[in-house]
Parts: C-alpha cells; structure tokens; sequence
C-alpha cells in the first residue's frame, strides 16, 4: 500500500477522517472522558453499531463485489463472540471462585478451583465436567486465535465443499442459511457445551479491570471497534481497488468468463469468503463484550438476512454504502423497538412502532431495491458526480448476482 | 504435420441424446479451420469438450507437442496453458473499463494471492496499451466498456483474447452481429491471427468462410461428415442433402 493507493481511493482518507471525527466527538461527549452528554449505554450502542458497521463491510464484499449472496455471515459473528466469550466469562469466574476460596484453612488445589469454575458455569445447565471445547477458555490469547481461526476454517471447509460443487445463486444462499440454522440450532443444546439457550453472560466485565468503570470501558471498546472498522476499510479497499478486485467483480457479473481467462473462480470465491468469515469473526469479538450477553438467537438465520438488506440499503458495491447502511438502519432500528419512537394514535388504531417497525424495514428495502437500486450511497454519489448514465436496468452479465446497470458507477 | 489439438474417438450423451458420436479432428499448429454444420449438430459441444466445460463419455483429448491430456484439467488450467475461447455473445466486463478489462486478460500469474498484491508494471502497461491500439480503443481506455457499442465490445474481447496470448483460439460466430464491413476487417484479422497461432472459427455464415480461404470441417449428428477446402466439401453429397440443401 503506497501513496499511489490513497491517492486512487479518495474515499479511504474521506471515511478514515469521518470516523475518526466521530470516535473524537463520541469521546469528548461521554461520561468518562468528556461532557457527559451521552449516556453509557449510549456509548455502548454506538460501539456496537461500529461493529456491524464492520461486518457490513465484509458482507460488502462478499455480496456486493464477488457476487456470493451469503446468508450465513451472522454465524460467524456469533462464533467470534462466543470464543471470546468463553474467555470473558472463564477469567471472571476464575476470580470469584479464588476470592471465595481464599476464606479457606488451606490454600485451593488446582482441582477445586477447576470444580469451582465449572459449577459456577455449567450448574445452569446441569453440567459438572468442563466440555472440552473450554480447554483453552482461561488464555486471552489463545482463545482470541480460536475467534478467528475457527469461523475461518469453517468458512474453508463450507466454501470449499460449495464452490467445488457449483453451486451457485439462490441456491448457495439457501446453503448458508441452512448452515446458520444448524449451527444455531446445536448451539440451543445444553450438552453443546456452551451453556445451550442460556448463552454466555456477564461479558461486559472485562476480567483484570474490575476497577474501571463501565463508562470508561465502554469508551475503550468503541475506540477498539473504531480502529478495526478503519482497518478493516482499508483493507478492503486495497482487496477491490487493484487486480484482485478486478477479478471477483469479474465472477460477480460473469463468473464462466472469468474462468476462460484463466482464473480459478472457486479458489477467489473461496478466498474472498474465508477472508469475510474473519472479518465477520473479528466484528463479533468487539461486538460481545459491549453487548454483555450472547445466546443462540444472534445466530439465528434472520439476522444474517437483516444484514443483507443493510447493505442492500445502503448501496452495495461500495464500501461507504454498506457502513452508511448499516449503520442508518440499525441506530433507527434500536430506536423504533427501543420504546423511544412516538406511537401515532388513530383513533381506531394505535400504531406501536415495536411492533410496525418490521413491516416498515420491509417496506423500505422493497421501495430501495425497486427506486433506488443504488442505495443511500447512489444519493452520495449525485455529489460526487458519479451519476451513471439513464439506461435501462439490464444485468451487466449473465450471473445470478450480476449488478444492475443502475447500481454501477460511471 | 504435428498437430497441436487431436481429439480422437470422443463421444458425449446428454439424457440420452448422443450430442457427439466418436469425433475425431486435429488441429495444427498455426492453421486456420472452419468448423459449420446445422443447428445440433454439436459444433458448440465439441468447444466444450475442448475447453474443459463438458467432460466427455469416452475419448481423448490431447494438446500442445507433449501431448497434455485436457481431460485432467480444469477449465481454468485449459485457460492457462493456451486455449482461449471466444463467445458468441461479445462477453467483456461492462462495469469495468477498457484498461481493466484488458489488464484481467493479459498473461501474468492468475492465483488470488500473486493478484492481490500485484502492482501494474510498465511493460505490462504498455502491452495494454499497444493491445488497444492494435484494436482501435486506444482512446477509451479509461471508459466503462459497458458503454462502447456493439461492435467495439467484439474488438475490445479480441483485443484481451490477445492479451491472453493463446495457442490455440476457438472463436464461436465472429461475424454474428456484424456490419459488412465489420465482417472484412475481422476476416483479415483472423487469418492474422492464425499466423502466429491455431484457430478455429465455428461459423453459420458460408460467405464468411469462404473469405476465410481455409480448411473446413462439416460437422453433422455429432460426427465429422466432410473435411478439405470448401469448394470440396461443398460438392460432397452427403453435406449437400443435410446442410446446404435447405
């Protein structure tokens, strides 16, 4: 990455200055570091919204650049915030139990300690053995390795065994939607070993900093959220801006001509997919801490569906356009069912926007898809003059997620 | 001669219906053939076969002086190691530009990580250059290839055939869509072409081939029927009842 690549992806310094606008007035408006004006939980929400913002980004280029509609990513999200998880709630438990057993006449043998932990975890759900799978749950690094590496050898193996066999369209995003459904599915099994629709709990304390306040590390957790987005981005931008972007916006629009050049298409689409499972991993790892909780309903398969439809929102095929879209539709989703939003009064009908506010998402991603293909993005873009020229909403190419002709730049 | 392609005994059944029944065809090194037949008579199948889309029942394929089986590879490595193949349809990438489309074709290192980080290089930009020159786009190089017409997506597409430096090019109705005088400038092209390289011209047109001036195969029910000049093979019998007699 040289100057040559800022130079020819303006939109990288643009956004990279944005957020960084966004995380310095966050700052100074806080609790902790500033006015007060925004509340913790606030703060915390804005922290969260940064991370789908970043799963957005990976989802971006999944669907919007290599054309695969994946209905899964939210699985790999939630894998990350379980391995993180596990830690989280390991290292916490692992505190309380040596501070009760400390009372004691003898100094605690490694065997009660470990008795310990797992009755404070697992007596929830009947268990009294650690499950293996929290072999490594007391190392941070370890288990922050096992965030992303497991997602992405899951996304190996699923990928591999998909785009080997062709499948291609709808049908691999019925695949993915199948696969987040099964793995939530044997997440909500107490013997999966991870505490079934209980979840993980109490991960907003973060073990060793029991003596910062919530306000402050919620602060550090946006900053932590803000840096991977702006990295995330730039890397991103470096993968679709070059040769490599070329190619898969290539696969997007006509993945058979693609490989009569040459290139193997299941290798970039298994590349490109792995990558994202990360990025979405990554996402989660952040996400989790500041949501406090995590149970098998994240996985479920709608809010894989929810994500598509930001970044459809938004405007796929830019970068700017899925972070926009994410980020609009979720802060205005967490206001709608959040009680804040107004009801409107009828006279024979009250409208509750707890329970409207579905139908009224629904109702936008139909207009935008249908009105406006570009998504909020394409209203950026009438400033920056990269209005496409009128034509006719033809696929550019002959595959399933082939772009429109409204939906490309000039 | 050596042959660079020699398909021999293939044959290839779709739900039953024999699309081709023990073919044979060679092809050498830096000549020109025309390949016509009616509708079905497998001339699109035989292509498949060749660039690796359709793995045939029975049969072998063999290409290039160490006689490579193309059965093992896949359609990308067939890619790779000189079969180009050119579409019916003028397919170039419309959201791209000119200069990328050509970048993609040109011959360098196709695996994602040496792409991911590869940097444009100068002789690499000049070949891309010189390529857009030689088919005319020389000035739109940095416009969206989904604007140009008709016609000059036919160029641009022989233009990153090019670039693509094949041995051997199958080129599937060049002249489909063409203006006249489209239709000589591609004539004289591809006999060019087949200067430095094989090609094989998959064509309705009789006119055109006959411009072509070169070898033809008929091909008919998934089987080679008549091959020599097209002035021979236009008196053979057999050809005339199925094919020209309409």
């Amino acid at each position: 990455m040289t100057s040559g690549f800022l130079a020819k992806n303006p939109s990288v310094l643009i956004f990279l200055a944005a957020l960084a606008l966004f995380t310095l007035a966050t700052t100074l408006l806080s609790e902790a570091y500033g006015a007060g004006f925004l509340s913790t939980s606030f703060i915390k929400t804005l922290g969260k919204t940064l991370c789908l913002c970043l799963i957005a980004v990976a989802m971006d280029l999944v669907w919007g650049y290599a054309g695969i509609l994946s209905l899964g990513h939210f699985a790999f999200f939630g894998l990350g915030g379980y391995m993180i998880g596990m830690w989280l709630m390991y290292a916490r438990t692992e505190g309380i139990v040596l501070a009760s057993l400390s009372g004691g006449q003898l100094p605690a043998t490694p065997q009660e300690i470990s008795d310990g932990i797992t009755t404070q975890i697992f007596g929830v759900v009947g268990g009294s053995e650690l499950p293996l799978i929290w072999s490594f749950a007391g190392s941070l690094p370890i288990q922050l390795a096992l965030a992303v590496l497991v997602p992405g050898l899951l996304a190996l193996i699923f990928g591999w065994l998909a785009f080997r066999s062709r499948v291609t369209g709808v049908y691999l995003s019925i695949l993915t939607q199948a696969f987040t459904l099964a793995l939530s599915l044997h997440l909500f099994q107490n013997d999966s070993g991870l505490r079934g629709n209980n979840g993980l709990s109490g991960l907003q304390n973060i073990p060793g900093l029991d003596a910062v306040p919530q306000a402050t590390s919620s602060i550090w957790l946006l900053w932590a959220s803000a840096l991977a987005l702006g990295l995330a981005y730039t890397a991103a931008a470096f993968v679709v801006s070059g040769k490599f972007g070329s190619v898969i916006k290539g696969i997007r629009d006509d993945e058979q001509r693609v490989r009569s050049l040459g290139y193997s298409v299941e290798n970039y689409k298994l590349f490109i997919f792995t990558l994202t499972a990360m990025i979405a991993a990554i996402a989660g790892v952040l996400y989790y801490p500041q949501a406090g909780i995590i149970n098998p309903a994240e996985i479920a398969p709608i809010a894989s569906i929810y994500l598509a439809v930001w970044v459809a929102i938004g405007g796929r095929g830019r970068l700017y356009g899925a972070v926009i879209g994410a980020a609009f539709v979720s802060l205005l989703s967490s206001w709608f069912t959040g009680g804040r939003a107004p009801d409107i009064n009828l006279g024979v009908y009250t409208i509750k926007w707890v329970d409207w506010w579905l139908i009224l998402l629904g109702l936008f991603f139909v207009l935008v898809t249908l009105y406006a293909p570009r998504g909020i993005a394409g209203a950026l873009d009438r400033f920056t003059h990269l209005m496409p020229p009128r034509r006719r909403g033809a696929p550019l190419g002959p595959c399933d997620g082939a772009l429109q002709e409204q939906e490309a730049d000039k | 001669m050596n042959s660079l392609l020699e398909v021999s005994g293939v044959s290839v059944t779709f739900d039953g219906f024999r699309a081709i029944n023990n073919l044979s065809f060679s092809i050498g090194e830096g000549e020109l053939r025309a390949v016509i037949g009616p509708n079905g008579a497998g001339k699109t199948t035989f292509m498949d076969i060749v660039t690796g889309k359709t793995r045939p029942d029975s049969g072998t394929v063999t290409f290039g002086e160490r006689s490579v089986s193309l059965l093992k590879l896949s359609e990308a490595q067939i890619a790779r190691i000189g079969v180009g193949r050119k579409f019916q349809r003028p397919t170039v990438f419309e959201d791209q530009s000119v200069e990328d489309n050509l970048l993609l074709a040109l011959k360098a290192a196709r695996s994602p990580w040496s792409v991911l980080f590869y940097t444009r290089k100068p002789e690499h930009m000049a070949r891309v250059a010189a390529l857009a020159d030689e088919v005319g786009l020389a000035d739109v190089l940095a416009r969206k290839s989904g604007e140009l017409s008709h016609g000059q997506k036919q160029w641009l597409e022989i233009g990153m055939l090019l670039a693509q430096e094949p041995r051997l090019l199958l080129v599937d109705e060049p002249a489909a869509g063409m203006t006249v005088g489209e239709r000589a400038q591609t004539t004289a092209l591809l006999v060019t072409l087949a200067q430095t390289r094989a090609v094989v011209v998959v064509e309705h047109d009789m006119e055109f081939v006959r411009r072509l001036n070169c070898k033809v195969t008929v091909l008919h029910e998934g089987a080679v029927m008549a091959e020599g000049t097209l002035d021979h093979v236009t008196k053979n019998r057999d050809v005339i009842d199925v094919y020209l007699g309409r």
